[in-house]
């Protein structure tokens, strides 16, 4: 059996094998829509921001926002994707409600964004490569609202045209967990490259999955369902545990996976079918007459590659060289952009030998307490400037590594004060004075006679014993290299 | 004086210029002469009468100012499928019968900008569909030469109420020949400009690669002045062109007064003047291009191979683009809605049954079915390779001539009601159709007579000799050059001052 397989294996469930596939719908953060010049802020009055050409009124003509082609072209170049030189604008046919003009202008063959591949990291550590097939541009449909019109069906319009690109990855993923990592990457890269706000909750990043199941051996993929607009990372894992469960279940039960399109009920956390192959639309696609093709010359993808800003690959890899991170470290100080930011800001403070210190404490401390604090590092109380500044005290030996804990609990209570104020503040200047160190210690030594004893008779825990006392009667503040040397000596000595 | 409905366009210009009748006075007249003529042609949909007085005294004010340009008070009809803000654009069909457009379309707005006074919107195919204006849910247009004949289509209503004199000008599209035509069965001069010199936006649409917006007038002159207006780039159109337009109306000159054709090569296509044609067509055609060649124009002799594949792809492109084009009008937001529907499938399917008339749904349902799955490729894309050919086939021509010339059309006018067969309507656009495929500029010019007239009956019905239409085809952006040819030809003959039975009736003649 070779590796291969073998690693397939690791992820079978009751002997079956996954394979997954997403299409992640990502609103591009244009301040016009893709057709017209109606604004895309998301909550206004229903229709308050659909113009004659979104409500598609006799004779009005779509015209292509040039912003959202810079951001697919955006996307395509974080991707290493292919882009294409003269895409193809397409209608979509079918008849619904919040779809005004009868089709969704999208595309199909000649994709603005061709094949690509991104690298997600799996739990436990190792690098995964996973293929997208294409991105393609297209607009967002309105809104029917089912409920507060006694029987009848709303229509808010607002949402229509909003742009949307369309990023469907190849059958690459093996488990629910992988495609959460797929999407999560993908989440964190629109992010970073600054084409998407990536708001779920709004509806700016949705995922439709397509799910098979097959033995190891198969070569032929099996028959896909696919689940349609999941939108939380929690509720993708779970639909498709669900899924991959039905579709187990059916065929042991002597039954076959069906063609169709299905919703995910996280209520239920089942899967329900909407329709079948069959009953499918035929969407009649073709080339949109209104539109011209899409011409993007190779000028203009070097002006948009010039002003990309440093891709996570690139990014990760020199905070290993620059930094001496670990894989593992680099790729958490590079979970998001604005944690890169944040740590290579800190890190300038502190100063590049105290790299691998300050990863820790944005690691450890930092995350820790947002987390509690139930804060998003945009939030956060602590500056890079402030937590670096910190850094700097502990390595130039002002205050202990315990000490510092204190100061940094005080810097998320969000005064705003610097390291230096707070040790100040509060008298938390680590002691190195060898004489008033001393003279703690015999203090110490003196009132705990029997532990001295205890020490001179060969018991070590004992000189632990008495570590403690000094450094807690010195509140904390004696320098623990210099209590432990000193003692030494006036043990010994 | 010479009655105010029969002066050309120049002749109005100047005499709103010189003072010698208002804007009020000649909007007044021919709004009388709509009041008491249209009754038997139907050419409007909708006559407009308060906005154009409101707008014929604007027009005079602006003359009194100083403000005014060269057209500013002359009347004009708008065809019903151009976007009218405040007025009903029904495009002939009843699912748009309740639809007041709130925005003009960008033509209206150039229209509107140079003073034009709008009389009314006229009728149409409906949704351009249509050859002899005989698919509106206004009832048939009928033509002021013989009142029992079709005026052509699908710009119809323009081209009737221009050769009634019920207005001295009009706006009008083609998607396959539907402003040629009318204007070869009326007697009119019409020019179909090269596609994306027209902006589309507000122009409803029919088949978007197709449909371009156009002047019908009486003379190439009059549609070079209405030209100069519609012509222009339009950033609210992805197909229109940035390319700066000609001055149509100077460009109507020549340097040798005897031959001032000298040097044009005519081409004649060996499958325009072959079978299918009628013989006073073709002889009227023949006796033109003999005027031509008077004039200094040389003929030579063309292939156009593609010629008999134009009207399969074309029944196909332009139904396609159809079924896309009106999935809009499906009762929700604007447009005719069943009474009471009882789902969504029954708003959607009553809506549209109700709305549309035959000659759309059928359009739609070829479309739908050229589109689906498993069809696309046999009939939409092989379509779209046979419009690359044809539009080849023109491009080779113009190697061996400067402009084409042929009928306008296989035969005059017909009788309202004589094609009943769609096909054998369809086929009339033989001469047409191909110019679209390509996105050529073409015009069409009376160029004489049907002799089958026999006479009878001309008093009580208005019966008169049919006009018929020559045609030049010319490369892109040509439309100066073919407005000049025609204009010159127009100085050596006066075919295009005959006027119908209609348009001498003195009925709203200024006493």
């Amino acid at each position: 059996m070779n590796t291969e397989i073998r690693a397939r294996n690791d992820q079978l469930i009751h002997g079956w094998e996954v394979v997954i596939g997403l299409e992640i719908h990502c609103q591009l953060n244009t301040q016009s829509k893709i057709f017209s010049g109606s604004p895309t802020a998301f909550g206004a009055e229903p229709n308050t921001q659909a113009s004659l050409i979104d409500l598609a009124l006799p004779g009005t003509l779509p015209v292509l926002n040039r912003e959202v082609v810079n951001k697919a072209v955006r996307f395509g170049l974080g991707i290493d994707a292919e882009i294409c030189r003269a895409s193809v604008f397409a209608r979509k046919n079918y008849f619904y409600p919040d779809l005004p003009k009868g089709y969704q202008i999208s595309q199909m063959d000649d994709p603005i964004v061709g094949k690509g591949h991104l690298d997600i990291v799996l739990e436990d550590g190792t690098v995964k490569r996973v293929g997208v097939t294409r991105a393609h541009l297209e607009e967002d449909a309105g809104k029917s609202l089912h409920e507060d019109f006694a029987g009848m069906t709303g229509i808010d319009l607002n949402r229509a045209g909003t742009p949307l690109l369309e990023i469907v990855s190849e059958p690459d993923m093996r488990s629910a967990t992988e495609a959460v990592a797929y999407a999560k990457t993908i989440h964190s890269l629109v992010r970073w490259l600054g084409i998407s706000d990536g708001n779920m909750a709004e509806g700016s990043f949705r995922c439709d999955c397509n799910i098979s199941i097959r033995k190891p051996d198969a070569s032929e993929f099996g028959t896909r369902c696919e689940l349609k607009n999941i939108n939380s990372f929690r509720f993708i894992e779970r639909a498709i545990e669900a899924e991959v469960e039905r579709q187990i279940d059916l065929i042991e039960g002597g039954g076959r996976v069906i063609q169709q399109t299905r919703l995910y009920d996280p209520n239920k956390n089942e899967t329900r079918a909407m329709r079948s192959k069959e009953e499918a639309n035929d969407y009649r696609y073709f080339p949109d007459p209104d539109l011209l093709p899409v011409v993007i010359s190779e000028a203009q993808i070097e002006q948009i590659r010039s002003e990309l800003p440093e891709l996570p690959e690139a990014r990760r890899s020199r905070f290993v060289e620059a930094y001496q991170l670990s894989e593992y470290d680099a790729r958490i100080m590079n979970g998001a952009r604005e944690l890169a930011d944040f740590y290579e800001d800190a890190v300038k403070t502190a100063g590049i030998s105290q790299a691998k210190i300050v990863a820790n404490w944005v690691m450890g401390d930092l995350l820790g307490a947002l987390n509690k604090a139930e804060k998003e590092l945009a939030d956060s109380p602590v500056t890079p400037t402030q937590l670096g500044g910190l850094v700097v005290r502990i390595a130039d030996n002002t205050i202990s590594g315990k000490i510092a804990k204190v100061v940094f609990t005080e810097m998320m209570q969000g005064g705003g004060e610097s390291a230096d104020d707070i040790i100040s503040a509060k008298g938390l200047k680590q002691e190195t004075d060898t004489g008033a160190i001393e003279a703690i210690i015999k203090e110490v030594l003196a009132a705990n006679e029997k532990m001295v004893e205890e020490y001179r008779a060969g018991k070590e825990k004992a000189f632990n014993g008495l570590v403690g006392q000094i450094m807690k009667a010195s509140k904390g503040k004696a320098n623990p290299s210099q209590v432990n040397e000193l003692l030494k000596n006036l043990l010994n000595g | 004086m010479t009655e105010l409905h029969h002066l050309s366009i120049r002749e109005l210009s100047a005499g709103l210029t010189g003072k010698q009748f208002s804007s009020l006075e000649l909007t007044q007249h021919y709004l009388a002469r709509i009041d008491r003529i249209d009754a038997q042609i139907n050419s409007f949909i909708s006559v407009t009468h308060e906005s154009a007085l409101a707008n014929a005294k604007l027009a005079d004010e602006s003359r009194v100012s100083g403000t005014a340009g060269l057209l500013t008070g002359i009347p004009i009809a708008h065809k019903d499928i151009f976007c009218t803000q405040g007025v009903r654009t029904s495009c002939g069909s009843k699912m748009l019968d309740n639809f007041i457009a709130p925005y003009n379309a960008t033509v209206i707005s150039q229209c509107n900008a140079a003073g034009l006074v709008m009389l009314g919107k006229t009728n149409m195919d409906e949704f351009a569909m249509g050859s002899s204006s005989e698919s509106s849910f206004y009832g048939a247009t009928h033509n002021p030469w013989q009142l029992g004949r079709v005026p052509g289509g699908s710009s119809g209503g323009s081209a009737a109420a221009v050769a009634a004199d019920l207005a001295p000008f009009a706006t009008a599209t083609d998607t396959g020949g539907s402003i040629r035509q009318p204007a070869a069965f009326c007697g009119l001069t019409g020019l179909k400009p090269t596609y994306g010199r027209v902006s589309r936006f507000g122009m409803i649409a029919y088949a978007s690669s197709l449909d371009q917006g156009g002047p019908i007038g009486r003379s190439a002159e009059d549609c070079a002045y209405l030209m100069q207006v519609m012509a222009g780039h339009d950033v609210k159109d992805s197909t229109s062109v940035d390319r700066p337009t000609d001055d149509y109306v100077a460009g109507l000159t020549a340097t040798n007064a005897d031959k001032p054709l000298q040097g044009l090569r005519i081409g004649l296509p060996h499958e325009y003047l072959k079978d299918g044609l009628d013989a006073d067509v073709k002889a009227r055609v023949e006796e033109a291009l003999k005027v031509l060649e008077n004039l200094g124009a040389t003929l030579v002799w063309i292939n156009l191979t593609t010629t008999d594949a134009a009207i399969p792809a074309y029944y196909l492109i332009a139904p396609a683009e159809a079924s896309s084009n009106l999935s809009r009008y499906d009762g929700v937001r604007f447009g005719h809605r069943c009474e009471n529907p009882k789902d969504l499938m029954d708003l959607y399917t009553r809506s549209r049954t109700e709305g549309f008339g035959d000659e759309v749904q059928r359009r739609i349902l070829v479309g739908t079915y050229a589109l689906s799955a498993g069809y696309y490729d046999a009939y939409y894309l092989k379509a779209q390779k046979v419009r690359r050919l044809i539009q080849n086939d023109f491009l080779k021509a113009f190697e061996q001539c400067d402009v084409i010339a042929g009928p306008t059309a296989p035969t005059a006018a017909y009788g309202i009601g004589a094609k009943q067969d769609p096909v054998a309507m369809y086929l009339g656009d033989i001469y047409t159709i191909a110019v679209n495929l390509a996105g050529l500029p073409a015009i069409s010019a009376p160029v004489g007579f049907d002799t089958s007239y026999n006479g009878q009956d001309n008093a009580q019905n208005h019966c008169s000799p049919l006009p018929v239409g020559l045609q030049l085809i010319g490369p892109y952006w040509s439309e100066s050059k073919l407005l000049n040819i025609i204009h010159q030809y127009q100085q050596h003959t006066d075919w295009h001052k005959q006027r119908s039975p209609l348009a001498l009736d003195q009925v709203g003649a200024k006493a």
